[in-house]
Formats: structure tokens, C-alpha cells, sequence
């Protein structure tokens, strides 16, 4: 099933510039229900669990079937017409419980089993993790840190994971405040990320393609809007997208981008960081190449001009109680604004 | 009691010993009790095993007043004892005075924890060790304050002749609590004073 | 009928062998068979009373005797005696016996009817979230409206309704089943109950407020912390859960000294029912369990108030600490809200299907396996928190284990369905009905037992599917049909049948059609607890189909309350034993007097009404001839194992001190909740000056020495 489709998804994801701009819907060929992970794996971290899940269904579906037969039968059979007075006697029917629960036992035995084989396959990748990035949880937003023997070659990112494929990908995973769970279905099952720990899951994705995921933790008011995508790219176009993210933003000089950047380097210098100017603040995703990135807003919508504005503007009407505030803003401020962030390339 | 059921046999009648209500109704409450001072060592122990502050901050406990405190609240079980013997014995009078004395060890436990408390540099909301020592002592201080209550309610009850050897379930049973109470102590005592010697 | 064939053994002139107790409760006589033919020797006959007047003239004088020999004999309807058991166990009419009665059967009706106002106010809350979920992007509810109301729901439904309504069957039915005529400690029974309500209406205080508790109903540290719920919402659960703790730990307490002092005299250990095993067995796990939670929610306030820092991990503490705590209480109580159910299930069942439960050792065994399993699991509700690989296996493979006493329990009830012969009563429905949804929540409870798939489904409505299939599979649906089964008995009338069937249909259907297409949106990502959901995630169709079911469910619901309004004015009138049921409960006219027994039966076999049809060898109770104990409030206290009588328990009379202590008590916590020092430390003295009032050695229930030295009867060491 798989292979039928990868096709059709290196196409999309090498027309990715095209695309992100298209509505949501379009992004992933699992058009309907994106998190799908009972039919659809991509990775070596999640196959496993998604094969186990079949068996379980069918295995327990069948018993579920079997049994409730039985019980209907149990019900309607045929009894032989008795004065309405008399019971039965007490001491029969031990058979049932002695052949139904030693059935049960071997089948449970055999689930465990295999249960365990398949823990044992998912919990570890057969080679050693090719990149380590640390994610972090912020309510409701996504820090992602690549690292790097190099510091220099160090960059940070938000609410966008892009991975090579075929390599596997371990993640370590933090929480600035509350408790949220890194969930990316088809490539991998969740780990949560704790405050004052650091828990680490791996993925690997096999095809190209873009992932949704999930934060699968109640963490508060905007839980339900906590989402992230994974792109996973061919090493080549990786290695661009990774060259390009480490590099400063670009600084562009006209009249309305310089008012903007002064716009911004005002208003929302204090909780965002653009490298290359005085923007550093920590609280909020890091907007440096912002315009790289498909959605915003912890995958409430597309990255649009649009979005951005509405976004901007409007941020507490489209994600009520987000950390952060509706900034009113002038016409002209927007202009300026939305032409200083269309340069964070 | 394998032998016959007879139904025309003379039965105790009211709170007998052990065949009150009462006796199992506390024996319930300890073990519920009990479990409640088990999630409260297994915190200090999962929290300490964890920690990477230093542990106790103060360093090691010291042991003296402590030991002393512990074998107060031992002679005091052990004269709540007797006094109930006592009872059983008709001796009211030496009953009443074994009760009197377990008391005042009780109270006497009670000055010199708030006595210790009040030697520590830091509080409940300092630091970490702080919230369960003080936590973990305060809960079984309620504990005795409740019991040394109890106690003197016993005492009143006696003195006031309501026991003899027939009667004295209320003895007991406020008795077992009692007991309960010091026992706990020797677990938290081994938790908070005697474990930190060993790692 | 039944009592008038054993009152024939009882005078039969041979009596003696019709008084043989069953050999059948495997091993539970001890003893050679001499020794049993003396068991339930006939009353030597000069203890039998003389005449009508001899109770009203020893009620003038009451004897202090400390020891007695207990007048066996029979006081039937309309008997001075009678009359005079009547007088001595009423409560006093109007708001004063109301305020003070301790008789367990209102108390198991109040609990009944308090659980279901908040099934009710739980279900309510539920509703509006499936309109707001219905369909994509809606805007009916704010997120944090919507938040508070999942989280009030998951409280409503596991706290203030799932036990309580249990707690209500088993208040009024133990003394009943076994044969006494009050629980252990009947004020405490009330004191349980006002705790439970005030603690009910406690954490309700915050929800008109827009306050309410807001972070789930396991409430992970630290959103509920201090840092991120600055609001008094998770002050008023934490508070809350503690004084709730009260109530049900003194509740549990209640029904183990019950279960082990007031058996009738012959009802061995091997002879109680079913429910009474669930019950015992959840009461148990209470005593161990509920400490867990009341700590982690008092460590919680103390976080939230003092500054301490058990969960703070800024200083030490430890989030997942929280999650231990809960968990290690959560998981057991889990079980302890459906195996009363399934007790009722066991016990009710064999009576549609005319026969014994097949397996009854077996079914008591699972019972108290599966939750002594249920202690050592909790960390499956953990296996997303990153723990090492081989605990998560360990415990994984322990959940699933604990299907293993499910799976007898199962077959014992396809088994007794299958050897006998169904009666196809309302009752008999909800019960078929329960099987089936016991095995799919069941099933779902093993899926998500297997580490790498709970990796996938944890948090989605895959466990919102789990939850709901087990908890009103095992819960709701198994009391609903214990309210059609036992109602003759609560109120003398019958319920409807017709409207029986159809609120059967219409809850089954509904319950399926609203939850199980649940599983399949797990199954599609959907992560629970979001407040709405974008339309192309394709969740939409099967949202929309979810909440029609749930409205569809809440319409068998309301058939089922409007059955019971109507059946309760127009019902047709019930005998005393209406379906032919073999329990004790139903030996008493229905409903039953307020001293349940007028005279306390000796039991013989588990069946006692069945026992003339059962075996013809069998031994025989003795139902309307026993003891009379009516020298003042009385009934008899037995050994645990053999219930062999060992002491005559005199019970308390009504007292206003249990609605009192419960009110100082929940006041205490208000008084925490608007940190009002003084009035806590007042509300404080007050619960000990009722304490101490309630506690006070008297002669009345001889707690104390007698002003009569010498009783008339045998001296007693
Ligand atoms: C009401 C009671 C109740 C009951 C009875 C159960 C029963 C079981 N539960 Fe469930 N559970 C809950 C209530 C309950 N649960 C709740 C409320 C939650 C969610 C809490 C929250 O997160 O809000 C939860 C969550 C939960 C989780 C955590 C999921 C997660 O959060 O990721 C797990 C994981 O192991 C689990 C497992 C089980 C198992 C193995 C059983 C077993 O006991 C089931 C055994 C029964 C059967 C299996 C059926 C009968 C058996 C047969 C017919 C024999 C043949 C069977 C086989 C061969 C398989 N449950
Ligand atoms: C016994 C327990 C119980 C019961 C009976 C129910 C009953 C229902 N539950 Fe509940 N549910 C839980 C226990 C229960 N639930 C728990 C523990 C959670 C987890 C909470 C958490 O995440 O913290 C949960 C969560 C939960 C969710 C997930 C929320 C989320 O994660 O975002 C949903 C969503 O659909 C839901 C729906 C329903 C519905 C539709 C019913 C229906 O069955 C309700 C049917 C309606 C009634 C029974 C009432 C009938 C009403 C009328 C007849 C109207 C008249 C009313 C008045 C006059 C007051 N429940
Ligand atoms: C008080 C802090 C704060 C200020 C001031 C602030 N922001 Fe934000 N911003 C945030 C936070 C927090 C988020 C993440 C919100 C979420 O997704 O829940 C965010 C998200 C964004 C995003 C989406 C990023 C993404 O990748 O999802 C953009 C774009 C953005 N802000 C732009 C701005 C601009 C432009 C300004 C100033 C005009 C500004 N912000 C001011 C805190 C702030
Ligand atoms: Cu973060 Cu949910
Ligand atoms: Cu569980």
C-alpha cells in the first residue's frame, strides 16, 4: 500500500514551495484523517505497532464474535418446557469456565508475546540515530533544536521538524512548563514531555512526505491546537533546507521592511527571536525563517500573508487564551510588518 | 470454633473486647491509616532517590533527642498496656495511674518534637526535604495530638468508674490506636533519622 | 410460600433433620457429621416466649444483664412482638427522624437517589460537550467552558456517581442479604452519606462560578499546580477529594466489620452472595487505595498554598510523582466501581435463569483476583511518561493478565444463561447486554494493555471509547438493571415492563451507535479532551454519529426515569418475593419493615429460598423462626468465618451527631477554601465536641458497666 503511494508523495513534497500556500486538506496524501495510524505507518518505529494492532482487532473481534454467538445461543436455545418452580442444579457448568478460561489464558500468553517482540522492535533503531534534535514543548508551540558537535552549526526552529529519510531520527524531548506529549502516528507512537526530565523516542520515516503530529497531553485551554508537521526529505534536500534554517536572516532594505523590522523590533522583539537582529526573546517560536514554514500557530493555519495578518491581529479570536496577545496594530504598521516578514525567508 | 452451633447458648451482650464492633472497626482504620503512612514514606523515598539536592540539607540527622523521643512514646504504649491489664485486673486506681502516665509521655513527646522542629534553619517551604520531613512529622504529630486526646478521654472514662473487667472495650480499642500511632513512629523514625546513614 | 414450607420443617417434630445445614458450601462445615447434626440445635423449648405480653413488659424494665441467653422464637405480622420491634426501630416522624435516621435502608436510598441526580448533572454536562463536538470548528462552548465541563463530567461520573450508586445497593441491601438488621455502625453509615453529599455539593460550588476544576479528572501536576491554575478551581478538587476520601473510606470500613460480624447465624462465609463479595472486595481496596489519592491531593493543596514543593520540579519535586500517587489509587478504583456491578449481575442473573450461578467459588476467586491484580497495573496508565522498556512490559503484561478472572467471571454467566432457562424480563436484558459490553470494553482494555499499541492510542478517544464501555458497560448498565430487579423490594411496587423494554432498547442501541464509532476515531487520531477539531482531520461523519447516539442513550435514560416516576405512583403491587429469587432480601415483605427481620433467621444454605427446590438433602433455614432480640435496638454479631453467634450487638439509637460531625467537617474544608484560619480552627473544635459526644461510652449499648451488677442468666467468665 505503501509503495503505490510514495510516488505521488515525493511528487508533492518536491513541489513543496507550490504548496504552501494549498488548504491544509491537500497536504498529505492520507487526505482523510491525517493521523490515521491504525491503516497508514512510514516508518520502522510505528510499522511494527500498526501490524500488532491488526492482529489484536482481528484476534479480538473473532473471540468477541464467537462469544457473543454463544451467548445469543445461550439465550434462545430450545429448553425443554419444566414446571415453572424447579432450578437448576448447582454444582454443573464447571467445564465452561475451566475450557472458556484455559482458552483465554493461551490466547492472552500468545498476545503477550508477541507483544513483547514488538515492544522490543519499536523501542530501539537497529542503527545508530543519523541527527538528535531536542523538542520542546511550550504551551502551544513547539521548539525544535538541532544539534551539532558545532555550535555555530547549532539552529533553532518551531513547530516544524524536518528529517532525512530513512535514517533514524532521535528526538529528545523537553517541556518548558506543563506536561504535552510528542505524537507523530504514523511514524511513531507518543512519549510525553515532562518538566524536569528529558525523555527521548526516536522515528524514521521509510517515504518522503509530510506528518502531522500531535501534542497528546492536556495541557490547557489551546491543547486541541497543538499540532506540528515532519517533513521528511531526501538527505539532498534536507541538507539544503538545514543550510538554509542555519543561516541568519537575511537582512533587505526598503523603506516599509525597515519600518516593519523597527515595527517588530519594538512589539514583538520581546518574546520572539529573529537571528541576524536584536530580536531574542525566548518565549515564543523562533521566527528567523518563518516563511519556510507550511503552517503557523501550532498548525491552525497556513502560512499565508493572510494568516499571518489575521494571525497577528487577531491571535486571541483565532486561538483563544494563546500566550500571545491581539496586537493592534495600524494599517501602515501591518504593511510594514507584513513586508518585514515576508523577507524571513 | 469447629464444634456445634448451639443456639441456646449464653451470649456477651453490648461492646465486649473483641467482640465489639468497635475493635474492628479500628483495626479497618489502622490499616487504613497505615496505608496512608506507607504513600507517605514511599513520596519521601521516591523523591529522595531522585533528588539531586543534598540529602538532608542540614547533613546527617543527629540522633540523641530523637532516640530519646522514640523510647517515650515506646514506655508510653507500654503503660497504656498496663493500665488495661490493670483493668482487667479490678486494680482501677493503678489503672488510672499507668493511663495518667502514658499521658503525660504523650504530652511529653509532643513538647520535645515541637522542641526539634524548632531547632531547623528552614521550613516546610524552603526546600524539598523540608516539605516531607515536616510534612511526614506533622502528619504523625496530628496522630499522637489525636491519641494524647484519646488518652485523656480514657482516663476521664475510667476514673469516672465506667470500666470494670467486664467492660472496658473503649480501653482497648483507644488503646490499639495508641499502639498504631507508635509503631508508625518507629517507621518514620528509621525512614527520616536512621536511613541517611546508610547511603 | 416459600416460609410457610420452612416454617413446616421448623415444626415438624423430627425437626432436628430438617434443620441439618447443607453439606453442600464445599468444606465450609467443619466438623464430623455428629458434630454437625447438633449445628442448629431446635430451641430448647422454655426459652420460647410464654405469651404476647412477656417483650412488652421486659421493654419497660431493660435488662442490664451483660450476658443473655437469646430468646428464640418467631414474631409474625401484626405480633405484639412485631409491634413492638416496629416501635423500637422507627425513626421519629418528620424533619427530625429525617435529620437523624440511621437506618440503612433510607440511607442506601438516599445514596441511590443522590448518585443518580448526579448521573444526571454528569450526563447534562456530557450533552452540551457532543453538541459542541458534533461537528468541526463549532463555537458552542469556549475552551475553557469546555474543559471545565469534561473535567466536571469525568469527576461527576467517577466520583459522585459510580461508587455512591453502588454504595447505595449495597447500603440497603447487605443487612438484607445477610440476614440483619442493620450495618456495623449505622451513625457512621449516615455520617458517610451527609459527607458525601456535602462533598458533592462542594466541588460543585465552583461550577456556577465559571471556576470549576479544569484540568481532567486526574489532574496532572503541574497544570494543576500553582504556577498554571491560578484559580481557586483545583483548590475546591483538591479539597474536595479529600473530604470525599472521608466519606468513602469510612463508608468501605462500614461494610468490611459488616460483612465480617453481621451474618446471620449459619451464613458461613461461603454462603454470602455474590455482591457481597464485590462489595467486600471493593471496600478492601478502598481502605488501601483512597489514602493514595487524599495524600496526593492534600501534597497538592500544600504545593498550591504553602509553598512546599512535592511536585514542584523547580526545587526537587517531581511531576511524575503525581501520576505514581493517582494511579496507584486510580487503577484499583476502577475496579472497585464495577465489581459490586458484576456482584449484582452474579446474584441477579440466576434468578432469570432459574438455576444457581455456575462457578460461585470461581466467580468470589475472580473477584478478589482480579483486584489484588488491580494493585499491581497502575503503571499502565504511565507508558507514554518514558519509563524503561522492561517495567513497561512488566506491568503491560500484568494488565493483561487481569483478564484471565474476567474470563471466568464471563463464562460463569454464559454458562448459568446457557443451563438454564431465561425468563426475558427487563432485568434479564440489561443483564445479556451487559455481557456483551463487558467484552468489548474488556477487549479494548487489552489492546491498550499492549505497550506499543497504547503508545498509539493513549490519550485519544480510543481510551475515551475504553472508559466509557467499561464504565457504563459494567456500571451503568448492571445498575439500572439491578434498580428494575430490586425496585418491588425498595418500594413494593413492580416496574413497567413495556417501558422496561424499551428504555432497555433504547440505551442499548444508543450506548453502541454513541460509543463504540469512538474507538474508530482513536483509531483515526483523535486526541481527547480538545475542544473542537478542524474539518479535514475526517473526524466530522463519525462525531456527528456519536453524539446522535449519546442523545439517543440519554432518551433510554429518560424512558427509564419516567418508568420509574410512573411505576412508583401506578405500579402493579408486589409480593414479597416477586421473582422468585433465592436471596435472603427477598424473605422480607417488600418493601421491607424498618426492622428487617423480626426474628433473625439461621441460614443454611446459599440459596435459602430456593432450598425446598435445590436438593432435597439439603440442610434447611430457618426463616420466621430465630431470634427476637428486642430488648432494645438489637441483632446478633457472629464469628467471621462460620458465623457461629458469638455476641448480641446492641445498636445505636437515631442521632442527629452524624449530621452534625458531617457538617463541621465539610465546613472545616470551606473554611480551608477561603483560608479563613479561625473559622477552620473553630469548625476544627467542632467536629471534636461531636466527636466526642458521638463517642461517649454509654449503658444503653453497654459500653460501659451496667448499674445492675448481676443478670439473671449464665455468669460469664
Ligand atoms: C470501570 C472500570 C474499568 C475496567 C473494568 C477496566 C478494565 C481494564 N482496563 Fe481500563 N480504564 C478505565 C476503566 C476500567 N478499565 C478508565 C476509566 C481508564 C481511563 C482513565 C483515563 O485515562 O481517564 C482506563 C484506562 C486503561 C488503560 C490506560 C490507557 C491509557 O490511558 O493509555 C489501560 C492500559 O492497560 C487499561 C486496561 C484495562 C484492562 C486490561 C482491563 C481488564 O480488566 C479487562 C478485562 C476484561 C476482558 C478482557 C473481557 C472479558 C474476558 C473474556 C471474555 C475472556 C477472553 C479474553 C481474551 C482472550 C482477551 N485501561
Ligand atoms: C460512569 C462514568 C461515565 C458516564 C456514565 C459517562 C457518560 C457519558 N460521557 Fe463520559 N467520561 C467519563 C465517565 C463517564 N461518562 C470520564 C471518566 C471521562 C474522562 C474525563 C476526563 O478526560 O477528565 C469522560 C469523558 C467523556 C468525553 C471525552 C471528553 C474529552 O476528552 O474531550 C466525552 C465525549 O464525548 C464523554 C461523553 C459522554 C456521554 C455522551 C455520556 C452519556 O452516556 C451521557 C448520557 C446522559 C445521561 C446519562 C443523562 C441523561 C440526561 C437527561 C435525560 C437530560 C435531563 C437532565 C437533567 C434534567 C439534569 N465523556
Ligand atoms: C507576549 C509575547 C508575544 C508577543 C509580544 C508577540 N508574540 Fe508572536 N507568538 C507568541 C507566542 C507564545 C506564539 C505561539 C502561539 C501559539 O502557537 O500558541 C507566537 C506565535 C507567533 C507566530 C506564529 C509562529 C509559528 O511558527 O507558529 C507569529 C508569526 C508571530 N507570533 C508573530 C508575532 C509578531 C509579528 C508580533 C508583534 C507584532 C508578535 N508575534 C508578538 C508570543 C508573542
Ligand atoms: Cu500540549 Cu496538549
Ligand atoms: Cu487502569
Amino acid at each position: 500500500m505503501n509503495g503505490s503511494k510514495s510516488g505521488f508523495r515525493r511528487g508533492i513534497v518536491s513541489n513543496y514551495p507550490v504548496l504552501v500556500t494549498a488548504p491544509v486538506s491537500a497536504m498529505t496524501d492520507n487526505q482523510i484523517a491525517p493521523l490515521n495510524y491504525f491503516l497508514h505507518s512510514y516508518g520502522p518505529a510505528s510499522m511494527p505497532t500498526m501490524y500488532l494492532g491488526w492482529v489484536f482487532v482481528a484476534l479480538l473481534v473473532a473471540i468477541f464474535v464467537i462469544i457473543s454467538l454463544l451467548l445469543i445461543w445461550a439465550v434462545l436455545r430450545k429448553r425443554s418446557a419444566e414446571d415453572p418452580r424447579s432450578v437448576g442444579r448447582e454444582d454443573q457448568g464447571m467445564q465452561w469456565i475451566y475450557i472458556g478460561t484455559g482458552i483465554s489464558t493461551c490466547i492472552l500468553f500468545a498476545l503477550v508475546i508477541y507483544t513483547l517482540i514488538t515492544l522490543n522492535a519499536i523501542s530501539k533503531p537497529t542503527q545508530a540515530p543519523a541527527l538528535t534534535l531536542t523538542v520542546t514543548g511550550y504551551d502551544w508551540w513547539w521548539k525544535v533544536e538541532y544539534e551539532n558537535d558545532d555550535p555555530s552549526r547549532r539552529f533553532v526552529t518551531a513547530n516544524e521538524i524536518h528529517i532525512p529519510i530513512r535514517q533514524p531520527v532521535l528526538i529528545k524531548l523537553k517541556s518548558a512548563d506543563v506536561i504535552h506529549a510528542f505524537w507523530v502516528p504514523v511514524l511513531a507512537g507518543k512519549t510525553q514531555m515532562i518538566p524536569g526530565l528529558t525523555n527521548q523516542q526516536w522515528i524514521e520515516a521509510d517515504v518522503e512526505g509530510v506528518y502531522l503530529g500531535q501534542c497528546t497531553q492536556y495541557c490547557g485551554v489551546q491543547h486541541a491546537h497543538m499540532g506540528f508537521e515532519v517533513v521528511a526529505q531526501s538527505e539532498d534536500e534536507f541538507k539544503i533546507w538545514q543550510d538554509g534554517q542555519r543561516r541568519t536572516a537575511a537582512t533587505v532594505f526598503a523603506v516599509d521592511v525597515n519600518a516593519g523590522r523597527k515595527i517588530f523590533l519594538d512589539r514583538c522583539a520581546g518574546c520572539h527571536t529573529i537571528r541576524g537582529t536584536e530580536a531574542a526573546g525566548a518565549h515564543a517560536p523562533d521566527l528567523t525563517h518563518l516563511k519556510s514554514r507550511r503552517l503557523i500557530a501550532g498548525g491552525l493555519v497556513t502560512n499565508t500573508p493572510d494568516h499571518l495578518v489575521k494571525w497577528i491581529t487577531h491571535a486571541q479570536e483565532l486561538k483563544p487564551g494563546a500566550r500571545m496577545p491581539s496586537m493592534v496594530l495600524t494599517e501602515a504598521e501591518i504593511s510594514a510588518l507584513s513586508a518585514f516578514l515576508s523577507t524571513l525567508n | 470454633m469447629a464444634e456445634a452451633m448451639q443456639l441456646d447458648q449464653a451470649l456477651p451482650v453490648g461492646s465486649e473486647g473483641k467482640r465489639s464492633g468497635g475493635w474492628w472497626g479500628i483495626l479497618a482504620l489502622i490499616a487504613t491509616e497505615g496505608s496512608l503512612f506507607g504513600y507517605l514514606l514511599f513520596t519521601y523515598f521516591y523523591l529522595a532517590s531522585q533528588t539531586e539536592q543534598h540529602w538532608p540539607p542540614e547533613g546527617l540527622p543527629i540522633l540523641f533527642m530523637p532516640t530519646m523521643n522514640t523510647l517515650i512514646l515506646l514506655t508510653s504504649s507500654a503503660c497504656v498496656w498496663i493500665s488495661e491489664r490493670c483493668i482487667q485486673r479490678s486494680q482501677f486506681d493503678w489503672s488510672i495511674a499507668w493511663m495518667a502516665l502514658a499521658h503525660i509521655l504523650g504530652v511529653c513527646f509532643v513538647v520535645i518534637q515541637l522542641n526539634e522542629w524548632s531547632k531547623f534553619t528552614y521550613d516546610m517551604s524552603s526546600n524539598l526535604y523540608g516539605s516531607l520531613y515536616f510534612i511526614i512529622t506533622g502528619f504523625h504529630m496530628l496522630h499522637v495530638i489525636i491519641g494524647v486526646v484519646i488518652l485523656m478521654a480514657l482516663l476521664l472514662w475510667i476514673a469516672l468508674g465506667y470500666f470494670d473487667h467486664r467492660r472496658y472495650s473503649a480501653v482497648t480499642i483507644g488503646g490499639l490506636y495508641w499502639h498504631f500511632v507508635d509503631v508508625v513512629w518507629l517507621f518514620i523514625f528509621t525512614t527520616l533519622y536512621l536511613t541517611p546513614y546508610f547511603y | 410460600m416459600t416460609d410457610v414450607d420452612v416454617a413446616q420443617n421448623m415444626s415438624d417434630p423430627a425437626g432436628s433433620s430438617g434443620l441439618k445445614p447443607s453439606p453442600e458450601g464445599e468444606g465450609w462445615v467443619r466438623g464430623n457429621q455428629n458434630k454437625e447434626e447438633s449445628l442448629f440445635n431446635p430451641p430448647h423449648p422454655n426459652l420460647l416466649p410464654e405469651g404476647e405480653g412477656a417483650y412488652a413488659v421486659s421493654s419497660t424494665s431493660p435488662n442490664p444483664a451483660l450476658t443473655r441467653i437469646p430468646e428464640v422464637g418467631s414474631a409474625p405480622i401484626g405480633s405484639a412482638e412485631e409491634k413492638h420491634l416496629a416501635e423500637l426501630w422507627e425513626s421519629a416522624p418528620g424533619w427530625r427522624g429525617w435529620l437523624s435516621t440511621i437506618d440503612h435502608k433510607t440511607i442506601g436510598m438516599r445514596y441511590l437517589v443522590t448518585a443518580f441526580i448526579f448521573l444526571l448533572m454528569g450526563g447534562a454536562e456530557a450533552l452540551i460537550m457532543r453538541l459542541q463536538l458534533a461537528r468541526p470548528d463549532q463555537t458552542l462552548l469556549t475552551p475553557e467552558q469546555y474543559n471545565q465541563l469534561f473535567t466536571m463530567h469525568g469527576i461527576t461520573m467517577i466520583f459522585l456517581y459510580s461508587l455512591p450508586v453502588l454504595s447505595g445497593f449495597s447500603n440497603y441491601l447487605w443487612p438484607l442479604m445477610l440476614g440483619s438488621r442493620d450495618m456495623a455502625f449505622p451513625r457512621l453509615n449516615a455520617f458517610s452519606y451527609w459527607v458525601f453529599l456535602f462533598a458533592g455539593i462542594f466541588l460543585y460550588t465552583s461550577f456556577p462560578l465559571g471556576e470549576a476544576p479544569n484540568a481532567g479528572w486526574f489532574n496532572y501536576v503541574p497544570f494543576a499546580g500553582p504556577e498554571y491554575n491560578t484559580g481557586p478551581n483545583i483548590d475546591v478538587y483538591a479539597l474536595g477529594m479529600v473530604l470525599l476520601g472521608i466519606s468513602t473510606t469510612v463508608g468501605a470500613i462500614n461494610f468490611i466489620v459488616t460483612l465480617f460480624r453481621m451474618r446471620a447465624p449459619g451464613m458461613s462465609i461461603g454462603r454470602v452472595p455474590i455482591l457481597i463479595w464485590g462489595t467486600l472486595t471493593a471496600a478492601v481496596a478502598n481502605v488501601f487505595a483512597v489514602p493514595s489519592v487524599s495524600l496526593a491531593f492534600f501534597l497538592l493543596w500544600l504545593d498550591r498554598q504553602t509553598d512546599t514543593h512535592f511536585f514542584d520540579m523547580l526545587n526537587g519535586g517531581k511531576p511524575l510523582l503525581w501520576q505514581h500517587l493517582f494511579w496507584m489509587f486510580g487503577h484499583p478504583w476502577v475496579y472497585v466501581v464495577v465489581l459490586p456491578a458484576m456482584g449484582i449481575v452474579s446474584d441477579a442473573l440466576p434468578t432469570f435463569c432459574r438455576r444457581p450461578l455456575v462457578g460461585y467459588s470461581a466467580v468470589a476467586l475472580s473477584t478478589m483476583a482480579t483486584m489484588l491484580l488491580g494493585f499491581g497495573v497502575w503503571i499502565h496508565h504511565m507508558f507514554a511518561t518514558g519509563l524503561p522498556p522492561l517495567a513497561l512490559s512488566f506491568f503491560g503484561a500484568t494488565s493483561m493478565v487481569i483478564s484471565i478472572p474476567s474470563a471466568v467471571a464471563v463464562f460463569a454467566w454464559i454458562a448459568t444463561i446457557w443451563l438454564g432457562r431465561p425468563v426475558f424480563n427487563t432485568p434479564f436484558l440489561f443483564f445479556a447486554g451487559f455481557v456483551i459490553l463487558f467484552m468489548i470494553g474488556g477487549f479494548s482494555g487489552v489492546m491498550v494493555a499492549a505497550v506499543p499499541l497504547d503508545l498509539q492510542l493513549n490519550e485519544t478517544y480510543f481510551i475515551v471509547a475504553h472508559l466509557h464501555y467499561v464504565l457504563l458497560g459494567i456500571n451503568v448498565f448492571p445498575v439500572v438493571g439491578g434498580i428494575y430487579y430490586w425496585f418491588p423490594k425498595f418500594f413494593g411496587r413492580m416496574m413497567d415492563e413495556t417501558l422496561g423494554k424499551w428504555s432497555f432498547w433504547v440505551m442499548f442501541i444508543g450506548f453502541n451507535l454513541g460509543f463504540f464509532p469512538m474507538h474508530v476515531l482513536g483509531l483515526l487520531g483523535m486526541p481527547r479532551r480538545i475542544y473542537t477539531y478542524a474539518p479535514h482531520m475526517g473526524w466530522s461523519t463519525v462525531n456527528m454519529v456519536t453524539s446522535i447516539g449519546a442523545f439517543i442513550f440519554a432518551a433510554g435514560i429518560l424512558i427509564f426515569i419516567v418508568n420509574i416516576l410512573v411505576s412508583l405512583k401506578r405500579g402493579a403491587l408486589a409480593s414479597s418475593n416477586p421473582w422468585d429469587a433465592p436471596t435472603l432480601e427477598w424473605a422480607v415483605q417488600s418493601p421491607p419493615p424498618v426492622y428487617n427481620f423480626a426474628v433473625i433467621p439461621f441460614i443454611a444454605s446459599r440459596h435459602p429460598l430456593w432450598e425446598d427446590r435445590l436438593d432435597e438433602n439439603a440442610g434447611r433455614s430457618s426463616l420466621d423462626q430465630g431470634y427476637l432480640l428486642m430488648e432494645g435496638r438489637e441483632t446478633i454479631g457472629t464469628t467471621p468465618l462460620d458465623a457461629i453467634p458469638d455476641v448480641i450487638l446492641k445498636m445505636p439509637e437515631d442521632s442527629y451527631t452524624p449530621f452534625f460531625l458531617g457538617l463541621f467537617g465539610a465546613l472545616v474544608f470551606v473554611g480551608l477554601l477561603l483560608h479563613s484560619r479561625e473559622f477552620t480552627v473553630l469548625m476544627a473544635l467542632a467536629c471534636s465536641l461531636s466527636l466526642m459526644v458521638w463517642l461517649w461510652p454509654r449503658k444503653a449499648l453497654v459500653q460501659r458497666v451496667p448499674d445492675i451488677k448481676y443478670n439473671k442468666g449464665v455468669a460469664h467468665g
